[in-house]
């Protein structure tokens, strides 16, 4: 159980607006963690901070031990810490293949290559076919972004995240578009991630969460209020009336 | 079908390698030029040197997404430094080529690490403003630039110590066929590599690019200096085969121009560069000499003509006709 991300006091306001107050949290190895909470509560925010798109306030973040608060998107993906977008974000005039290619080359080192083509290489070119087919898209690898549905890009914004070999994965709402018959593809591609690599998905759907999480973050007003299993995160009162409501009543043992 | 290159069936369709397409076509349209219109070498010259501008052009603005008015700068820059060199004594037209690349890619790299720091309209006024300062100045810089009277007295030595430059432009017009090939071979395979298609994805969205960890900022620099290169390249054999070099060769407008030629013919796409600059300046060459009065009026037309009906540009338009004419089993 090595530390891989820690997150100490994460402050972030937009002038008069708090929307993340002294967040602190941990992600060792192997965590599977749900990051909750009604919708402003700033678990956007807080997944656009740590990927480095947005400076915290205040507060540090550190990443296999080492501060990485002001490292640059770029870096902090080079090293491991892969995000995926609420609103899929893609190369929309790339084929499906090219996309996750250009994921797969720039982690190899390989895009500084200037006179090589770029689908001459056999390996690149299996293990795109390879992570397009483990989420059931390997059938549209010729296809455009632009021509693809929706549901099938969030497959492949999945597919580019994995492509990318992350220590830490931030899933921002994964299964939110897709159809309720291919969600489960997203969660059988986090199942056969490598067990050592730490997962924080921010995620609406209770089923898949409970499905999914071993650790439950429920964050409400930009306040971290909650940290536990997914069990006990239903018996919470302050959970229940910040967030839950009717659903943990439903699930509430009898 | 321009991003389809990438899957195999796309590969084995397309047997031929675009490298070998590009010359063979350069070659014939090469040799069309040289054996039907003996009497206007010297304009299909000066074309070929600006056809280079607008395949700079494309690099940073069509693969790149990269708004710029002021790519004619740097291949004024590579036309001055070829003509500077020639007449303080480096006279062999390889060699000229060669200062004028580096004296481009050296300012593509300093402009565009200003000009790729901004997005949208200040990235755009920012070229503009570059473009702007070299043509203040070449205008001021008298004893480098002629000023506005032009630099002139530029007079290379043979090609290879063999071909001599004729009146005729025979030799200017083969060797700049020749040059030009061996650039599009080289851009074809460029823009073909994993630093194209990264290039391509920056221009998509450069957040998403930055997160998976492409470092986009140098990359874009990178492009530059290659666009400059061969705008640099294109300067210089415009220097090399006219003999002068006038302040038009950076201007504002020669920018604006070549944007408009690679918008015609389809940016983001080297055919789509080649097309628009033969295409537009054979256009303006023949409706000039036919039409003196009105031809402005006619380009205008052609213009908008080919924005409304084939926005993606006249190449695109093109082979989408062309796959709806062929038959149904050649469509994917």
């Amino acid at each position: 159980m090595t530390l891989l991300l820690g997150l100490h006091d994460v402050s972030k306001s937009f002038g008069g607006l708090h929307v993340n107050r002294d967040v602190s949290f941990d992600l060792v190895s192997g965590d599977r963690v749900a990051l909750i909470g009604p919708n402003g509560a700033g678990k956007t925010t807080l997944v656009n901070i740590i990927s480095g798109d947005l400076t915290p306030s205040y507060g540090r973040i550190t990443f296999e031990g080492e501060d990485i608060t002001g490292l640059s998107i770029a870096h902090r993906a080079h090293r491991g810490l892969v995000r995926t977008f609420q609103i899929t974000r893609l190369f929309s005039t790339l084929t499906a293949t090219e996309n996750v290619a250009l994921a797969v080359m720039q982690r190899k080192g390989m895009t500084r290559r200037f006179l090589s083509v770029a689908g001459s290489s056999s390996d690149v070119r299996s293990e795109c076919q390879e992570l397009l087919q483990t989420l059931g898209i390997g059938h549209l690898a010729g296809l455009r972004v632009s021509e693809l549905a929706y549901g099938q890009q969030r497959l492949l914004e999945m597919a580019i995240g994995l492509a990318l070999r992350p220590k830490v994965l931030l899933l921002d709402e994964p299964a939110a578009g897709v159809p309720h018959d291919e969600a489960p593809k997203i969660l059988e591609a986090i199942e056969r991630l490598p067990p050592d690599i730490a997962v924080l998905m921010i995620e609406h759907d209770m089923d898949l969460v409970f499905r999914f999480a071993k650790r439950v973050l429920v964050l409400a007003n930009g306040k971290l209020i909650f940290e536990g299993t997914p069990s006990a995160v239903t018996a919470d009162e302050e959970v229940r009336r910040a967030y839950l409501g009717s659903y943990a009543d439903a699930r509430r043992p009898t | 079908m321009v991003t389809m290159w990438w899957t195999e069936e796309a590969t084995a369709r397309l047997s031929l390698p675009p490298e070998l397409v590009g010359v063979a076509t350069i070659a014939v349209l090469g040799a069309a030029g040289f054996f039907l219109f003996p009497e206007d070498l010297a304009f299909l010259t000066r074309l070929i040197g600006i056809t280079f501008l607008v395949l700079s052009l494309d690099l940073v603005t069509g693969y790149c997404g990269v708004a710029t008015l002021g790519q004619a700068a740097l291949f004024g820059v590579g036309a001055y430094a070829a003509g500077n060199a020639c007449i303080a004594g480096v006279t062999d037209p390889c060699a000229l080529l060669a200062v004028g690349a580096a004296g481009s890619a050296l300012a593509g790299l300093l402009s565009g690490a200003l000009i790729t720091r901004f997005r949208g309209l200040p990235q755009l006024v920012i070229s503009i403003a570059f473009s702007q300062l070299v043509t203040a100045l070449s205008n001021k810089l008298s004893s480098v630039t002629g000023g506005s009277d032009g630099l002139s007295g530029i007079v290379p030595a043979p090609i290879l110590r063999t071909f001599s430059f004729d009146m005729y432009s025979r030799t200017a017009f083969v060797f700049s066929v020749v040059v030009l090939a061996i650039a599009l071979a080289f851009l074809m395979r460029f823009v073909r590599s994993p630093f194209g298609l990264l290039c391509r994805g920056i221009k998509d969205d450069d957040l998403r690019a930055q997160m998976i960890g492409a470092a986009v900022y140098p990359r874009l620099i990178v492009m530059y200096g290659v666009s400059g290169a061969v705008a640099g390249v294109g300067g210089a054999l415009t220097a090399i085969t006219t003999g002068v070099v006038g302040l038009d060769s950076v201007g504002f407008e020669r920018s604006a121009e070549a944007l408009v030629m690679l918008v015609l013919g389809g940016a983001g796409n080297l055919w789509g560069a080649l097309t628009g600059a033969i295409i537009f300046q054979l256009f303006e060459h023949i409706v000039s000499a036919t039409n003196p009065f009105h031809w402005m009026t006619l380009v205008g037309l052609l213009l908008i003509l080919i924005v409304v009906f084939a926005p993606r540009g006249m190449f695109y338009g093109a082979s989408v006709a062309w796959s709806k004419m062929r038959p149904q089993r050649w469509l994917r």
